[in-house]
């Protein structure tokens, strides 16, 4: 089992038809004239279950999604919602206005979202560049280890976060059991990690043990690609471990690096499983992320036009970054219509 | 890079570090879910003093578990292969075949992929309230309202990692289907499908795992009857008292059917993911 389990993505990858053998010729014209009036249906037909279904359960959505932030929706109208008043730029006005307090509680929410994304991505980068790195090499034991690393993204995400709520709760927990007793670092203070400030570590903490397989996973199948060479006529030139990681390691997986840690960065700012787990379904302040705020505002307090507005803010900057993210994975012309 | 003595301490250093950091919390859960009750309250101990399989046991009786598995196994798997059959056809366009509207669809697929359920989840919400007003169909609380939310986000990602596996398989393999007379359909079904058989199979697995795990829409669109396991495990902590061992014991027998499947289909997944998701 030390052959690589990576290979055989690379192997996929390579076969991919980088040269395609007769790039003029019409396709399905061997042998046999061209069906044309049926290749032009089929496709449609093909496509027609996912556009249907794209349609119903996301385009549909987002456009209602889109017009609730500008009716007044709340509890006694939301069996009736199609009659709501109409009350144009309100919802917005009202609740993201950066003097009042729930526009307060909105702008330091993405604020705080957004340190949340840069340390959970950052730090989960870094672990899985480590794990990647040093099981690219090879030893006995490689295919066990790699595989147990990716434990915990397999775990479903309330698991994962129940086993650390547990060793977070206590005050005798797991964790101040590490902390305190083994390493003496409070003092004699036994410190309460899911409340006030503390929530807010306790919270990256949890979200990077579950994110940084993901990246291990990438950066391993992007490292797959250096060869081996590569490093031994570094070596022969002298050059240290860090210097060839800086300048071979490093550069190898920028292509892979950009995709990475957009998807990473929009999944960590979208969190929502985590809080939830954690801390039930109104987190503490100093912990509240954009998407459990929005369920507060919705579901918590029935302001269903504010958490519209929020969405609608939400929608737009996701937009804005998946414009930038299919830039990324559909390089130009990469399919030729 | 090249293994002198200094990478090899370096490496047995940080992989040290790491299996530690992914074992401790996994120690904890499986550790606690064998102690009895007693020795799970107060300061935390690494070595059980007791073992006993009896939370392991309780769980089923505690609190419906099996309801909750159910429910769970039902959803999970209707969304699942809704999912991947609809996406094996449209994936097949995307890879090989040319028509209008082909990018306007595949950016449509690729960009809801990124969008979180919190934007979803109100509009499908009063989207099933205006249904039952008109028609008297009860989708909040039923299986089907949840196997339609759950596509939300099994569907994209279904299409778009096997458009990634159809195009890495050989067009030749189709088009000598297509001399023998089989027609595009014949071929997809007799030649494609079979190739593609393990990465349709990682991809399953895939939108099983993450639907298996879902919170949000189970939170708000289920009811006692419908419960999934995500909230059927908070039912373990009552006001006053948190069974912490046999949420562990539950947790264990949760996680089980989805890292076997994980570690199973493990290989492909990988190059489905470095294909699909990160080219």
């Amino acid at each position: 089992m030390s052959h690589s389990a990576l290979d055989s993505g690379t192997a996929a990858k390579g076969s991919k038809p980088a040269i395609d053998p007769a790039p003029g010729r019409p396709r399905g014209a061997i042998g046999q004239p061209p069906r044309k009036p049926r290749r032009s249906f089929l496709p449609y037909g093909l496509i027609l279950p996912a556009a249907i279904l794209e349609i119903l359960i996301h385009i549909g959505p987002m456009l209602l999604g889109i017009w609730i932030a500008f009716i007044s929706l709340t509890q006694l109208n939301l069996t009736n919602w199609l009659n709501a008043p109409f009350v144009g730029l309100q919802n917005f006005v009202n609740g993201l206005n950066p003097e009042s307090t729930i526009g307060q509680a909105f702008f330091s929410t993405v604020g705080r979202t957004l340190g949340y994304t840069v340390l959970v991505v950052g730090f989960s980068w870094i672990l899985g560049m480590a794990g990647a790195v040093f099981l690219s090499s090879n030893f006995k034991g490689r295919a066990i280890l790699r595989t147990f690393f990716l434990v915990p993204y397999a775990l479903p995400a309330y698991v994962g976060t129940i086993a650390w709520a547990f060793m977070f709760n206590q005050r005798d927990g797991a964790v101040n059991q590490i902390l305190v007793d083994t390493f003496h670092l409070f003092g004699d203070e036994r410190p309460f990690w899911l409340l006030g400030q503390n929530s807010f570590g306790a919270m990256i903490v949890v979200n990077i043990w579950q994110l940084w397989p993901f990246a291990f996973l990438m950066l391993m199948a992007a490292l797959q690609n250096v060869p081996h060479e590569v490093y031994e006529a570094a070596a022969i030139d002298g050059a240290t471990l860090w210097q060839q990681f800086r300048t071979i390691t490093l550069p190898m997986v920028r292509p892979a690096n950009g995709v990475l840690l957009m998807v990473m960065s929009l999944w960590t700012f979208n969190q929502f499983n985590v809080p939830f787990v954690l801390f039930g379904a109104s987190s503490p302040k100093e912990a509240t992320l954009v998407s459990p705020l929005i369920y507060q505002n919705s579901f918590g307090s029935w302001n269903f036009g504010l958490g519209g507005a929020m969405s609608v803010l939400l929608l737009i900057a996701l937009f804005i970054a998946s414009v930038f993210y299919i830039r990324m994975v559909l390089p130009k012309g990469a399919d030729n219509d | 890079m090249i293994e002198t003595r200094n990478f090899r301490i370096l490496r047995n250093v940080v992989l040290t570090v790491l299996c530690l950091w992914v074992a401790i919390p996994l120690y904890v859960v499986v550790s606690t879910s064998l102690k009895p009750l007693k020795d799970v309250a107060g300061l935390f101990q690494w070595i059980p003093r007791e073992i006993t399989a009896s939370p392991y046991l309780d769980i089923w009786t505690t609190v419906p578990l099996a309801k909750y598995f159910q429910n769970s196994l039902i959803i999970t798997v209707c969304a699942t292969l809704c999912s991947v059959t609809v996406a094996v056809l449209a994936a097949y366009a995307i890879a090989r075949l040319q028509f209008k509207g082909k990018r306007a669809f595949s950016l449509t697929v690729l960009s809801t992929q990124m969008f979180p359920g919190i934007l979803f989840l109100l509009p499908l919400y009063l989207i099933f309230t205006q249904i039952r007003n008109l028609t008297g169909l009860q989708l909040q609380g039923s299986y089907l309202g949840l196997i339609i939310t759950y596509m939300t986000f099994t569907l994209p990602f279904a299409i778009w990692m096997l458009s990634g596996y159809f195009a890495s398989i050989p067009k030749e393999l189709e088009e000598a289907s297509m001399i023998d007379g089989t027609g595009r359909m014949g071929a997809l079904i007799r030649v494609i499908l079979p190739v593609a058989k393990p990465g349709i199979i990682a991809v399953a697995v895939y939108s099983f795992i993450s639907a298996w795990g879902e919170v949000l829409f189970a939170s708000v669109l289920t009811n006692e009857a419908t419960k999934t396991l995500s909230l059927g495990l908070k039912a373990y902590a009552s006001e006053s008292d948190v069974f912490w061992n046999q949420l562990m014991a539950a947790s264990v027998v949760v996680s089980l059917p989805v890292l076997i499947g994980f570690i199973l289909v493990q290989k492909h997944l990988v190059a489905g993911l470095s294909a699909g998701a990160v080219k």
